[in-house]
């Protein structure tokens, strides 16, 4: 894998994106997670078509209705209504949107801080790789939720500072597996070459490097997504994340927490959308790793 | 192994000071909280005046030292909600937080040991399926969901066990089992594949092949290998475990750290958050040390170096 373009390279990417189809296709549990993926995606995109309420219509006729197909339940509102008479089903579509842009926003944010700092720590060594690996020591050895909750404190929650907040606690994870990359690709023959026939340091982390840890940083990055995911929901659910008017399925869950004993829809639909999300995430990204990263192990 | 030890807590120092540092610039940026220190009617000339009694009014990297210099003694600051020192409020927390972490540890390996075991040693059978889609399952639902999908079923239900609060072993069930599943479904995945690679082994196929029975290959010789890298990467879930364990104790409300740590975030209490953060910091390194030395313990190729 090298970046030297050429015309050739595009009949190649053609090739590639055909037997990475093909592979898709024998993979149960990969087409699977990409239908799902897909699916999410679509509604996220279209909500204000696909929804058939809005989200944050408030209806006093028709509080606490069950789904529809529940003894009670009212065929206008497929999954229920809530305790001020929001239509539940519109109100989880509307919540992918968020649940999606923050995932992969926070998640590209943290790709690139972790992929900075372990290219640099891997490739230079010495003093940086020090300081910078004391660095990630400092931030695994406190949970992410913990530290995301403390920023969140601080600069109070808000979706851009969500998505600070998460690529900030989250780019660990890429910087460890992205330094260990660097530093078994950077003793390898064609770096040697490089070096000696003195091509600048800056040029072959970009040329030589980059391209050689790309196939676990996309891993890692499309399971990332998954836990991103779940931490968004979580600290919405904590009521520290997304803030009502807008709606995350995290908030939902949250506001049907009080309805336990008599609607039990409320609480356990946003979460089962969260679940059958995250299980779509986690399936793509199992099949990348067994197609992109044959060494590493499931 | 002393000199090890020694070198293994000196490490920690730089660790604590980056987290320091990185705690009290968020604080710093959070704004002075004589804000709240004061009645709303105020005058500027009041707010100045404490403001300098406080020393808010310093350059910050005097601050940090005067901060740093207090936490050295234990002093973490006062909370003013409660008006007291805020270490001793979260120590107090502590208990509650470890035996919620502990029991949890122990309802992953009930869960993942036999699990994991089962379905490398009958791989591509119907248990390993079970074990493989049931360890996605876990890691895929969302913790703080799967323990009010259990408040339901168990509490609201069945009226079998107490929906929050904690007191007799019954508290601990739901938020236990909760913690624990996510736990188990790494654990189970852990164990699995590394049972996988060390059944492919020779010295394996020389035990099977001079008849040992396969219940005591599998326990006697394949297990106890297994467990020595599942043990590391146990202690590095710490982090995770006490995360979890932080939303766990919402849900059910129990009385732990993490409680403690989210009222304080709502009424911007930071002395407690700062602790909370200290606190925590240490039990999830002093967690990993442990393990470190477990690990050596097991396995005496490892070398102190």
């Amino acid at each position: 894998m090298t970046l030297i373009r050429s015309k050739t390279e595009t009949p190649n990417t053609q090739k590639l994106s055909i037997s990475l189809l093909k592979s898709l296709l024998k993979s149960k549990t990969g087409i699977v997670g990409f239908i799902i993926l897909v699916a999410v995606v679509v509604v996220a995109i279209f909500a204000p078509i696909l929804a058939p309420y809005d989200p944050t219509l408030i209806n006093p006729t028709k509080m606490l209705k069950p789904p529809s197909w529940i003894e009670g339940g009212d065929p206008s509102h497929l999954f229920g209504t809530d305790n001020l008479g929001r239509d539940i089903l519109s109100r989880i579509i509307y919540g992918s949107r968020v649940s999606l842009l923050v995932g992969i926003s926070a998640v590209v944010l943290a790709g690139i801080i972790g992929m900075l700092v372990g290219l640099v720590a891997g490739f230079y060594g010495g003093w940086v790789d020090m300081i910078l690996m004391r660095l990630v020591d400092s931030f695994l050895a406190i949970p992410n939720i913990l530290f995301a909750l403390v920023f969140l404190a601080v600069f109070g929650p808000s979706v851009p500072t969500l998505i600070i907040v998460i690529g900030v606690t989250n780019w660990v994870a890429y910087a460890r597996i992205v330094r260990g990359e660097t530093l078994s690709v950077k003793e390898r023959e064609f770096v040697k070459a490089a070096r000696t026939i003195g091509v600048k340091n800056s040029l072959i982390i970009v040329r030589h490097i980059l391209p050689n840890v790309m196939s676990s940083f996309i891993v890692i990055s499309t399971l990332s997504v998954a836990s991103t995911i779940i931490l968004e929901a979580s600290l919405s659910f904590l009521g520290l994340g997304i803030q009502p008017p807008t709606v995350s399925w995290g908030g939902i869950l949250s506001d049907g927490r009080d309805y336990l004993a008599t609607s039990w829809w409320l609480a356990t639909l946003p979460g089962l959308a969260i679940t059958v999300t995250v299980l779509g995430i986690i399936f793509l990204g199992d099949w990348l790793r067994d197609v992109l990263d044959p060494r590493t192990e499931r | 192994m002393i000199k090890f030890l020694i070198k293994r807590l000196l490490e920690f120092i730089p660790v604590l000071l980056i987290i320091s540092f990185i705690v009290f610039t968020l604080v710093f940026v959070a704004g002075d909280p004589v804000a709240l220190l004061l009645p709303e009617d105020a005058s500027q000339e009041d707010i100045e005046n404490l403001r300098e009694a406080l020393g808010l009014d310093r350059p910050f990297i005097v601050q940090y030292g005067t901060y740093l210099s207090g936490l050295l003694q234990g002093d973490f600051g006062k909370s003013f909600r409660y008006n007291s020192d805020a270490l001793p409020i979260v120590l107090e927390r502590l208990p509650a937080t470890i035996e919620l972490a502990l029991s949890a540890m122990v309802v992953a390996i009930i869960i993942a040991i036999p699990m994991g075991v089962w379905s490398a040693s009958k791989r591509n059978s119907f248990v390993d399926l079970f074990a493989t889609g049931g360890s996605v399952l876990g890691k895929a639902m969302p913790n703080f969901w799967l323990g009010i999908m259990l408040i339901l079923l168990f509490s609201v239900t069945l009226g079998w066990l107490p929906v929050s609060g904690r007191g007799s072993w019954m508290h601990l069930i739901l938020p236990a089992i909760t913690l624990g599943t996510g736990i188990a479904a790494e654990m189970t995945r852990l164990i699995r594949s590394s049972m996988l690679e060390i059944l492919s082994q020779d010295y394996i196929r020389t035990a099977k092949s001079k008849g040992l029975r396969k219940f005591l290959v599998i326990y006697k010789h394949a297990f106890r290998n297994s467990l020595i890298p599942v043990i590391t990467i146990t202690a590095l879930q710490t982090s995770t475990l006490v995360g979890g364990a932080l939303v766990t104790e919402t849900v059910f409300s129990w009385p732990g750290l993490g409680q403690l740590l989210i009222q304080a975030i709502n009424t911007r209490d930071m002395a407690i958050v700062q602790a909370s953060v200290f606190v925590i910091a240490i039990l999830v390194i002093l967690m990993n040390l442990i393990a470190d030395l477990l690990y050596r313990v097991l396995d005496p190729r490892i070398k102190y170096n």
